[in-house]
Parts: structure tokens; sequence; C-alpha cells
């Protein structure tokens, strides 16, 4: 019960609680001025091109070529953490085993890290001489410098996301269902598709919009391990780059609000399935 | 109940499981760290200190804590007075407002330094007449400083909102119903309530604030000694292939990192369990 009910000479619609004009006006000055109208610049900036001349700019054939990559290879990286950020974040709630607490905190290192260290990290790593590059090359795969280091840079910076998302739920997870299952009959393999999996699909869903929409727009820890080879190994941010440093601010700006427009829808959708997952934990 | 009583999966497929996902975490994680100390020190500790202590080194160390030292303060502050709006009023539109600081984050780095130059950039009309008066932003340290703030703009915030939300206004109700002040009542009992999300909020802004690349990168202009963040540095040290020297550089860096995942380690153990992750 709040306090202004308890006292009848206080107005419930008026909170006793000062200073709302004042934080609210510098929250939304603030929020305008270093967000909302940078952001509403770039619109405008792609509204001063004619249309024809858009659909050129961000249909021409080597940015075409960077959306392949950059998406299908985001795609991709987010498809392989939801497999093995599933399987860690099971083997960090269910079993046990020594320096777990360490193991924990070490998934979110890709958030902690500063992206350009991480990127000459795995270029390092994974170069044809590297410590994992040099077991890789004899097998014919080259990682560093092809459009593979771009895809190992995507899961590296994408790892946390699936893990953190899904770790409270299975946490939560009510063993009984689990007996349950077993007892009539199931096996453990039928227990995780038909039991398990339907209960984390949200939130597994969740995390992997989030790291699908993260490795969207990475670009640090990407470019020192890419090559960044023009319709083979250039993701859509160097794009923008590039054409910024030849000054054509119209042609990184037209590029650069169709990427826009994807993280929001990606925002807007990783929205709705955050609503999901909690309605499903709640209900 | 002892644990072992539960219905689990066969021996076999634990111990697989669980070295799937220590292999995946040692390959992604685990080795980076490790090479970028054994890069650093490959050439001797006396190549290492003189990289960490050259002129541009220090310049570019000297430039980032500059940069962390305004954007971090200022997006506290915003987070505090954005929370306290958000979380002790009710008025409409709230929940789109929350979702405008969360923005950020959902922009990519380079965009988010691109916007600056559309707005400061010499072609611009507002850059056009700041520069006619000798004001430089963008490929100058105003520019690195705005394009810090905006990534980092929703940290604090977001820690704090739902946290204040879910503590209501009671206690500050009961505080100024006796007489207390706004500012006291804010620092005796609602800061005391958030210390620790706030805490954990900087300490992520700030890890942030210090390793931000590509939107720094794009304001900077890269001007050696002036206008050079540490990440930046280590760019150009790899660039010229001064390997040694670009992974001295970036252990700092590294070192920088694993205090914070230390520090926001123990206070989510002070906290009941891990908090609730979104970036």
């Amino acid at each position: 019960m709040s306090m202004a009910r308890l006292l009848p000479f206080v107005r419930s619609r008026y909170s006793v609680i000062p200073g709302f004009g004042i934080t609210l006006g510098f929250t939304l000055a603030y929020l305008g001025l270093i967000v909302l109208i940078p952001l509403a610049g770039l619109v405008l900036k792609t509204a001063e091109m004619s249309l024809p001349e858009f659909w050129r700019t961000v249909t021409d054939g080597r940015v075409m070529a960077a959306y392949r990559i950059s998406f299908g290879l985001s795609l991709l990286a987010a498809l392989i953490n939801a497999v093995f950020g599933l399987i860690l974040a099971w083997v960090l709630v269910r079993y046990r085993f020594p320096l777990k607490k360490l193991v924990d905190a070490l998934v979110d290192l890709p958030f902690a890290m500063p992206t350009a260290v991480s990127g000459i990290a795995l270029a390092a790593l994974y170069s044809t001489n590297g410590w994992i590059g040099q077991y890789l090359a004899p097998l014919g795969l080259k990682v560093s410098f092809t459009p593979l280091g771009i895809l190992v840079a995507l899961v590296f910076i994408g790892l946390p996301f699936v893990v953190r998302t899904t770790e409270p739920v299975l946490a939560d997870l009510d063993r009984e269902i689990e007996e349950a299952a077993a007892s009539l009959g199931a096996s453990r393999w039928q227990t995780f598709w038909r039991v398990i999996l339907p209960h984390v699909l949200p939130s597994l869903l969740t995390g992997f919009a989030m790291a699908f929409a993260r490795a969207l727009g990475e670009y640090g820890s990407v470019i020192f391990i890419a090559g960044n080879m023009p319709y083979v190994s250039e993701i859509v941010p160097l794009v923008i780059i590039i054409k910024l440093e030849q000054y054509d601010y119209a042609g990184a700006t037209a590029i650069a609000l169709v990427m826009l427009v994807a993280s929001f829808l990606m925002l807007f959708v990783i929205n709705w399935l955050q609503k999901w997952s909690r309605a499903r934990r709640e209900g | 109940m002892a644990r072992n009583d539960y219905i689990t999966e066969p021996r076999w497929m634990r111990v697989l499981l669980t070295v799937v996902a220590l292999t995946f975490l040692v390959l992604l994680v685990v080795l980076p760290i490790a090479i970028i100390f054994f890069e650093a020190l490959r050439k001797g500790l006396d190549v290492y200190l003189a990289s960490v202590v050259e002129p541009d080194a220090w310049a570019a160390i000297k430039l980032t804590l500059l940069v962390a030292g305004i954007a971090v303060p200022l997006n506290l502050l915003f987070g505090v007075v954005a929370s306290w709006a958000i979380a002790k009023f009710e008025f409409r539109g709230k929940a789109f407002l929350t979702t405008l600081i969360d923005l950020p984050f959902a922009v990519s780095p380079v965009i988010s330094g691109l916007i600056y130059i559309l707005l400061f950039g010499a072609h611009s009309a507002l850059g056009g007449w700041l520069i006619d008066r000798d004001v430089q932003i963008v490929f100058a340290v105003p520019g690195i400083v705005l394009a810090t703030i905006f990534v980092t703009f929703p940290f604090v915030a977001r820690e704090l909102i739902p946290l204040m939300q879910e503590q209501g206004t009671e206690e500050e109700e009961a505080a100024l119903l006796l007489g207390a002040g706004g500012l006291t009542t804010f620092l005796r009992v609602t800061l005391p309530n958030i210390k620790w999300a706030l805490l954990y909020g900087v300490l992520l802004c700030n890890a942030r604030a210090m390793g931000e690349f590509g939107a720094v990168s794009v304001v900077s202009g890269h001007i050696r000694g002036l206008t050079n963040t540490i990440p930046l540095h280590v760019e150009i040290l790899y660039n010229e292939y001064n390997f040694a020297a670009a992974f001295a550089v970036a252990s700092i860096l590294t070192v920088l990192a694993l205090v914070t995942l230390v520090l926001k380690t123990a206070i989510e153990l002070r906290f009941s369990g891990p908090r609730p992750i979104r970036h």
C-alpha cells in the first residue's frame, strides 16, 4: 500500500516525490541531443538523395555482396552460438566440475574485451602459423583473412548472449516434469526434445536474435581477421567506412540507413521475444 | 533430496557435453587472452615496457582516460536522473522512453560514429559554421567524447531502471513525509538501495568507454599522439606490422577487461545471482 493512500490529505494522483519536471526534462534533453537528433540527421541526409539514386547505391554489386556476407555469416554465427551456448548453459547449470565459477565468469569476456584487442588476438590465433591455425592449415582450412575468419570473430562476439539468456530458465526448470516424462517412458533424448527444449525455446530464440543483431553491426573484432576483400570478405560496416574515407558521405549514409532499419527491426523482434519468454516463465 | 536422485544423462554423455562446452570456451576465449600476453612478451620485457611508455602510447593512454573521465560521469548522471524520472513517476510513453534509451546498443558502432560526422563534419551547415569559428568537433577530441557517450549511453540507466521500479517509492515517501528534503532523501534513502547496481553499470560503462573502437575510429581522424585512443593506437601498430608493440599495448586493455570481469563477478555475488543480461 502506498503512503499516499494512507494519508487522505495527499491527493493520490500527485506524488509527494519531488523532481518529476526537472528529471524528465533533463532525460529528454540529453536523449534528444546525444541520440535522437544525430540519428534523425542520418535519415535527413539520406532524404537528400533521389529515390533511384538511393536504390542504386544500396543495391550496388559490391554492397549486395557485403549484405550477403554480413547477414549470412551473422546468421550462421548466431546458429553456432545457439547450439554451443545452450550446451554451455546446460553444463554450467546441471553439472559440477572444477573451476566452474571461473568458467562462468569467462563467458562474459567478449563483452568486457575491447573489440580491436579481440580482433588481433583471433587473427594471430587462427593465422596459418598461429596456435590453432597451424593445425587447420594442413586440412586445407584457412581461417584468418577468409570469410571463415569473419565467422570465428562473430561467434566470439555473440558467445555470451545465448548462455546468459538460457541459463536462468534452465536453472528454474522444474525437475519433476523431467521425472514425469521419464516415468511415462520417455527416453532422455525424447525428454530433451519434447519437454526441455520447448521450455527454453523463447529464451534461446532471444539469445539467438541478440547474437545475430550484435554480429550484424560488429566491426572491430572482424576487420583484423577478415582479409577485407571486396565481394569475398567485406562486411557492411567496412563498406560504410570505405565510402566515408572516399568522402562519399551520401553513399555511406544510404547504406547505414539500410543497416539501421535492419537493427531496429531486430530490436523490435528481440523485445517481442523477451515478452514471450517472460510470459512463459511467469505463466 | 540428493542431487544424484534426479534423472540425468548417462555418464559418458555428461563428460562429452562438458568437454565440448569447455573446448568451445577455451578455443574462443581462453586462448585469445593467452596469445595477447604471449605475443606481448615474446620479444622480452624491455620491448614490452618500451612499447607501453613510448610517447605516442602515453598520449593514447592519457586521451583514453580523459574520454572515459568525461563520458562515464555524464552517463552516470543521466542514468540516475532518467531512472528517477522513469521509476518514481507514472506518465504516458514510459515504455517507449525506456526503449529509446536502449537504442544506442542496437546501432552499429560504425553508424554511431557516422551520425556525428554528418552533424559536425565540414560539409554540414552546423559543422561549417563551427569550423569558421575555429571549433573542431569531429576528427578531434570532442567528437571522440561524443561518440563514446553515445555507445555507452544506456549502461547505467538500464541497470538502475528495473531495480528502482522494483523498489517502488514507499521508502522515499516516508522520508519526505518525515520532513527530509529531496536531495537528502535521494542521498540517504535511494542511493544506499541502488549503490551496487550503480557501481555495476559504471563498471561496464567504463570498460566500453575505454575499449570502444568502431565509433571512435570513424570520428577520430587518426592523428598520432593527438586523437588516438588506446584501441586506435593498437590498430596503427598492428597495421605497421609492429606486432610486439601492438600486443603490448593491447595487453593493457586486456588487463582492464579481466579486472572488470573480476569486479563484475564480485558484485554479482553480493547481489543474489547473476544480473539479467541484455548486452
